[in-house]
């Protein structure tokens, strides 16, 4: 289960707060989305879950299972499950999809006491993921991310997801920059995933992603803060109302 | 005071750790007396057993160097090395050479394996049957281990110690030596040339194919004593060879100097391949202590459709001051030069190329990957340059240079001169910085900090490392990593 508690975030050697007193539950098994207008913190929200350094937290915590992820390098967060797909997924050259999906799957499976992969056992796993999500084997043979298309690199992002076991998922803007198609193949991906034993956060702007990735809870973020929370219908609500009712109440 | 005790035991204890190969070898051995001149040169000779035009040689070649200046052109700064107080001669004290494994000092053979030779090597040492790879283990100077050698002669080729060279084929050593690095070519060629100590010797015949990958592992073991190696490889017409040389260094407080000598003689329709690894010392967190290594390395396409590719994997000494070049004598000649350079803490990488065209239709290519961390500082240098009847010469070259952190610097100089209308030269260059996104993302998906720095820069030197032979590739990988532990957090 993920507690947020009364989370103060601003970025480190600014002044400006972003998240300004952010609490929420996620429990076990449940996909809650995150729904909100751009600069109200969701991305941020985002970053600091996974452990990225450039935020500072000036007050309240974030329990994982009971634990504080406070203080935790972004690597033993990924170890204890925690995964972030990415909005603008990282290129990095020179290193193949297949290496980098393999040593990441091997770092968190050392982490985590669970032996390595074998050659054959990794191949095989990989065939049969990749599939499911569209991917072709060439494409894993291309460095991450270089030259892949919008489509591309947000479903190699669920692979790396499928590929990591996470127990806590959470998906930054997914939907940015996907076709109709290539959305389906993803929230297929993410479906597939769901589990008793798995939380997962979707943050979106749209709630177009929503339609195929049904959550259990709405949060309406406004202002680093959580405005509102509701069931699925929350979402529509917002697509034909838009946020400006929120803002005016938090302004 | 114990807990102050207990803080310098552990400082060094992680220092001996980031320098794994940081450790010295008991071997007792015999020393010239310190300092440099006629008598020592003499000495160096007479230890030997070289004949007189040998000793000529050197003594002409340190007759030379005593008019020269050091050079001061390159982006490198250290204290003034005082020449007359270094060792220019040591060897173990068994110099007859062993006979078999048996006679090998035990201390030596655990050397090797500290230094993580491949097995595949240990293995040939060992005296495993089937293993494929030759080694001249270079050992303070004098091979004192030379294996696969009846094989060799069976292809007709002659892979020894330079020494060993001079006694059994003077008449090789004598047409080839200084032919391409003539004694006089530069200070420390000059110096190398007056007394060098030891080295390997490689002949492949007419029409030979080198049946394996020849390799030679140097290592500088005793304190103080300057290292001197004369390489020589001649690829008679048709012929093949490639040479791997791969480095460490113990831990040491001075800085050594090491300035070594290669040659590459390759005849019409010959190929010679040089990789090496260097991996000597880079001295301490703050810079002190390192190798300083000042090395003249030159191939010579003499003959039509010669070709000649160096790669290099520069990741240690305190000091590179390092160019090997390729001279395209030949038509049609082809010369090559892959390098991946890594600095960290203070260490100063100043290395390059030279491709010279002098014959028609001639090519070379270039690609250099300069990885700058810690507080280094990493300069590309290069020429490539045609020759009035070099018709129709082609070079291309890529310079990537990538920075970690903010105190280091990475620069590139090259020069290019055409004196041909017809030549073509082409020239790209990049700079680019391990950004914290790349880090976070990688670190994200469960790698270490240092884990991920590792991927991104094999990553990046990938072009390269996928021209080095397979022995090395693995090695290589792991080295970088070692390279830049400490580089980030």
């Amino acid at each position: 289960m993920l507690e947020i508690k009364n989370l103060h975030v601003k970025i480190a050697d600014e002044e400006r707060e972003i998240l300004k007193g952010l609490s929420l539950t996620l429990p076990k098994g449940e996909v809650h989305a995150i729904m909100g207008p751009n600069g109200s913190g969701k991305s941020t929200l985002a970053y600091v879950l996974a452990g990225r350094e450039d935020y500072e937290i000036t007050k309240g915590d974030i329990l994982w299972n009971g634990e504080s992820l406070i203080g935790m390098e972004p690597e033993e967060r990924a170890a204890k499950g925690v995964f972030l797909a990415f909005q603008y997924p990282m290129e990095i050259p020179g290193v193949a999809s297949l290496t980098f999906l393999r040593t990441a799957a091997n770092a968190v499976r050392e982490a985590r006491g669970e032996p390595e992969f074998s050659t054959p056992e990794f191949l095989k796993l990989i065939k049969a993921k990749a599939a499911a999500l569209n991917i072709d084997m060439e494409m894993l043979k291309r460095p991450v991310n270089v030259g892949f298309s919008g489509g591309e690199k947000k479903r190699s992002e669920i692979l790396q997801m499928e590929v990591l076991e996470p127990s806590l998922c959470v998906l930054d803007e997914t939907d940015s920059g996907l076709d109709i198609d290539a959305l389906r193949v993803v929230a297929d991906g993410v479906n597939a995933m769901r589990s008793k034993e798995r939380s997962m956060l979707v943050i979106t702007h749209y709630q177009r992603l929503l339609n195929y990735i049904v959550p259990d809870k709405v949060h309406v973020m406004i202002d680093g803060r959580i405005e509102k929370s509701g069931g699925p219908e929350l979402a529509h609500e917002l697509e034909t109302s838009g946020y400006a009712e929120y803002q005016g109440k938090a302004a | 005071m114990a807990a102050v005790q207990e803080t310098i035991d552990q400082v060094r204890k992680i220092d001996v750790d980031q320098y794994k190969y940081g450790f010295e070898t008991k071997i007792a051995t015999v020393k010239a007396p310190k300092g440099l001149s006629e008598d020592i040169v003499r000495f160096i000779s007479e230890k030997k057993g070289e004949p007189a035009w040998m000793l000529e040689w050197r003594l002409e070649s340190y007759r030379r160097w005593l008019n020269m200046v050091e050079p001061k052109w390159a982006n490198v700064t250290y204290p003034k090395i005082d020449f007359q107080n270094l060792y220019y001669y040591s060897a173990p004290q068994s110099t007859e050479g062993p006979k078999s494994l048996a006679d090998v000092d035990p201390e030596l053979l655990a050397t090797y394996a500290k230094l993580g030779i491949p097995l595949k090597e240990q293995a040939v040492l060992a005296g495993v049957q089937g293993a494929r790879v030759a080694v001249d283990a270079v050992f303070d100077s004098v091979s004192v281990v030379t294996t696969f050698k009846a094989e060799l002669a069976k292809a007709g080729v002659i892979f020894c110690s330079m020494s060993e060279a001079v006694r059994e084929h003077p008449e090789l050593v004598r047409k080839y030596l200084g032919s391409v690095v003539p004694q006089g070519d530069n200070f420390y060629a000059a110096l190398n040339s007056a007394v060098f100590s030891d080295g390997s010797f490689v002949y492949v015949p007419e029409g030979a194919r080198c049946p394996m990958e020849l390799s030679t592992y140097f290592r500088i073991n005793e304190k103080q004593t300057g290292q001197f190696e004369r390489t020589l490889i001649i690829a008679d017409k048709g012929a093949y060879v490639s040479y791997l040389e791969g480095c460490t260094a113990p831990m040491r407080d001075e800085h050594q100097l090491h300035a070594a000598v290669v040659e590459l003689i390759a005849l019409d329709d010959a190929e010679i391949k040089y990789s090496t690894v260097q991996n000597w010392y880079p001295g301490d967190k703050t810079g002190k202590g390192g190798i300083y290594n000042f090395v003249t390395k030159r191939g010579d396409c003499r003959g039509r459709n010669a070709k000649i590719s160096w790669t290099q994997v520069e990741t240690g000494s305190a000091i590179t001051w390092k160019y090997p070049s390729c001279i395209l004598r030949g038509d049609n000649s082809r010369g090559e030069f892959y390098s991946i350079a890594v600095s960290n803490g203070y260490q100063q990488v100043d290395s390059g190329t030279k491709m010279i065209h002098l014959g028609k239709n001639t090519s070379s290519r270039i690609i250099s990957k300069g990885i700058a961390a810690g507080h280094s500082n990493n300069t590309y240098r290069g020429l490539v340059s045609a020759h009035r009847k070099a018709t129709g010469a082609r070079n291309f070259t890529n310079c990537d240079s990538l920075l970690i952190g903010d105190k280091c610097g990475a620069h590139t100089v090259p020069y290019i001169e055409a004196k041909n209308a017809s030549a073509h030269f082409e020239h790209e260059a990049t700079t680019s910085k391990i950004s914290d996104e790349t880090l976070f993302y990688c670190r994200q998906r469960g790698l270490s900090a240092e884990e991920a720095v590792a991927l991104v820069v094999n990553g990046f030197v990938r072009d390269v490392l996928q021209k080095l032979p397979m022995e090395f590739m693995a090695e290589t990988q792991k080295l970088i990593g070692v390279s830049l532990e400490g580089s980030v957090g």
